[in-house]
């Protein structure tokens, strides 16, 4: 299994996970495990044409998948999964 | 060009511990004198930004808001005091960093950044610091300073997570860095990640991240160490757990990738999905009654449902007798909203509850609905004083 990181404002869709546990395979076979999961998450993750939406990277390691493989990036047996969402919070 | 910045006998004792320090020595506190920041929102994050980035001697510092202080800043906005309440944030923020250094210019700009101002600020300042709250204006700073060559040194924060990183940064190679356009294209659908008004922050959270800024501040500055430009950090005060991404630039970086598309600045509050003329036009416009006419129905025993959008914790601290549907879960309450009187829908501000009404127009069809305008807060401005806020 690999594990992906879910940032706080999406952790509402995880019942309040931090870390889930994935299979490995792809990347974008990593991320719909957790979707399978998770359904609600889905939808905040992918757009309608099943793209990674504008404001979520995901990283593979230290690594931004965009860098390396995309979607077909090979995801490992004990590999760490990170996504990460804008967040704008500061002043108030 | 340094070299013809001059201190004096009480400055030179003032950063002696500067001076002393390898590395970063005088020629290190001669660039902080020399250098111009501008500081973007007095907040949770200005707050230890503006204090590190005074007592260290940087010459001039800029400070942009167009808040004023509240009390319920006073939990993580440690620039300012009780007797602050009230005053414009850059007014009581310039009064105590003037009484922390007297050798540093401050000017202040009692208004917000918007794309009408935002070059003209920012183009007079070598760095800038983004510590706003809001995504249209985070997409403001990051494309002024791109377009203008400005560094942006870069914190954000949500609940108990912090991001930073340097934005828009050349090295000693010459390479030029990543922005916030390289890292995130476009921002969130409004609603997705509340602001901390709504969501909250951990006090202490701003102070950590504005530090951290701070030192990126000093060291883009004074070319001591390793910026962090090209690498994402992460903190979760939670768990103490840290990351370091990488990060890189974008080919298709409509400010500066191989066919950039935008040459100037745009409306932040559109690309950000607020108030899209388009989408506006599709989508009923919501009705609203002040609170003034709400006190006047519920002394009349008038025939109303009062619907309260926000979560259990707030509903403690102070309701209006209404019934609970938090936003988050609005959807399975449908059945219990009435189709057939007048039904009253409010949050703390007047954002979420339109957003419900929004939402339950459009899939649901109701006709009946109406948004508390200013929300809890306005009713216990205008009718009940003794209600607590929050």
């Amino acid at each position: 299994m690999a594990k992906i990181i879910i940032p706080t404002p999406l952790r509402k869709f995880t019942s309040n996970l931090a870390t889930v546990a994935v299979k490995e395979g792809t990347v974008l076979e990593s991320i719909k495990d957790l979707t399978k999961q998770y359904p609600e998450l889905d939808k905040h993750l992918f757009n309608e044409e099943q793209q990674l939406r504008g404001f979520v990277r995901i990283f593979l390691g230290e690594d931004d998948i965009e860098d390396l493989e995309g979607n077909d990036t090979t995801v490992s047996q004990g590999d760490t999964i990170s996504i990460i969402p804008a967040i704008a919070g500061g002043t108030n | 060009m340094s070299s013809e910045i001059k201190f004096t006998p009480e400055e030179l004792a003032r950063y002696s511990r500067h001076i002393i320090l390898p590395d970063f020595n005088i020629e290190g506190q001669k660039k902080l004198k020399k250098a111009k920041v501008l500081v973007v929102g007095t907040g949770g994050l200005g707050a230890p930004l503006l204090l590190y980035l005074t007592a260290a001697g940087v010459g001039t510092i800029g400070l942009v808001d167009f808040d004023v202080v509240d009390d319920s800043n006073l939990q993580r906005q440690v620039l300012f005091t009780r007797d602050d309440i009230g005053q414009p944030k850059v007014i009581a923020a310039k009064k105590r960093l003037e009484a922390l250094n007297p050798y540093v210019n401050f000017i202040t700009y009692q208004t917000g950044l918007t794309s009408d101002n935002a070059l003209e600020i920012i183009k007079d300042y070598d760095v800038i610091a983004d510590g706003t709250d809001n995504f249209p204006t985070r997409y403001l700073v990051n494309d002024a300073c791109v377009l203008l060559g400005k560094v942006n040194v870069y914190a954000s924060i949500y609940r108990f997570e912090g991001q930073a990183t340097v934005f828009n940064y050349t090295n000693k190679q010459g390479e030029l860095g990543p922005n916030y356009r390289d890292l995130f294209p476009t921002p969130p659908p409004p609603g997705l990640v509340p602001s901390c008004a709504e969501g909250g922050v951990l006090g202490v959270l701003p102070g950590i991240l504005g530090s951290l800024q701070a030192n990126e501040v000093i060291k883009v500055i004074s070319g001591v160490g390793e910026t962090l430009s090209g690498r994402l950090f992460l903190f979760d005060a939670a768990t103490f757990e840290t990351r370091t991404l990488k990060i890189k630039r974008r080919k298709d970086n409509p400010l500066n990738g191989e066919n950039p598309t935008q040459t100037g600045l745009i409306d932040y509050q559109q690309f950000c999905g607020f108030g899209g003329e388009e989408e506006n036009l599709e989508k009923k416009p919501v009705k609203s009654i002040n609170v003034k006419q709400l006190d006047s129905l519920i002394k009349e025993n008038a025939n109303i449902q009062i619907v309260d959008v926000r979560e259990a914790y707030e509903y403690d601290i102070a309701n209006l007798h209404g019934e609970l549907m938090p936003k988050s879960e609005v959807t399975n309450y449908i059945q219990k909203i009435a189709k057939d009187k007048q039904v009253v829908v409010h949050c703390r501000s007047g954002k979420r509850s339109s957003d419900v009404i929004e939402l339950l127009q459009e899939k649901y069809g109701f006709e009946n609905l109406y948004n508390l305008e200013g929300g809890i807060l306005a009713w216990a401005k205008e009718i009940d004083q003794t209600m607590p806020t929050y």
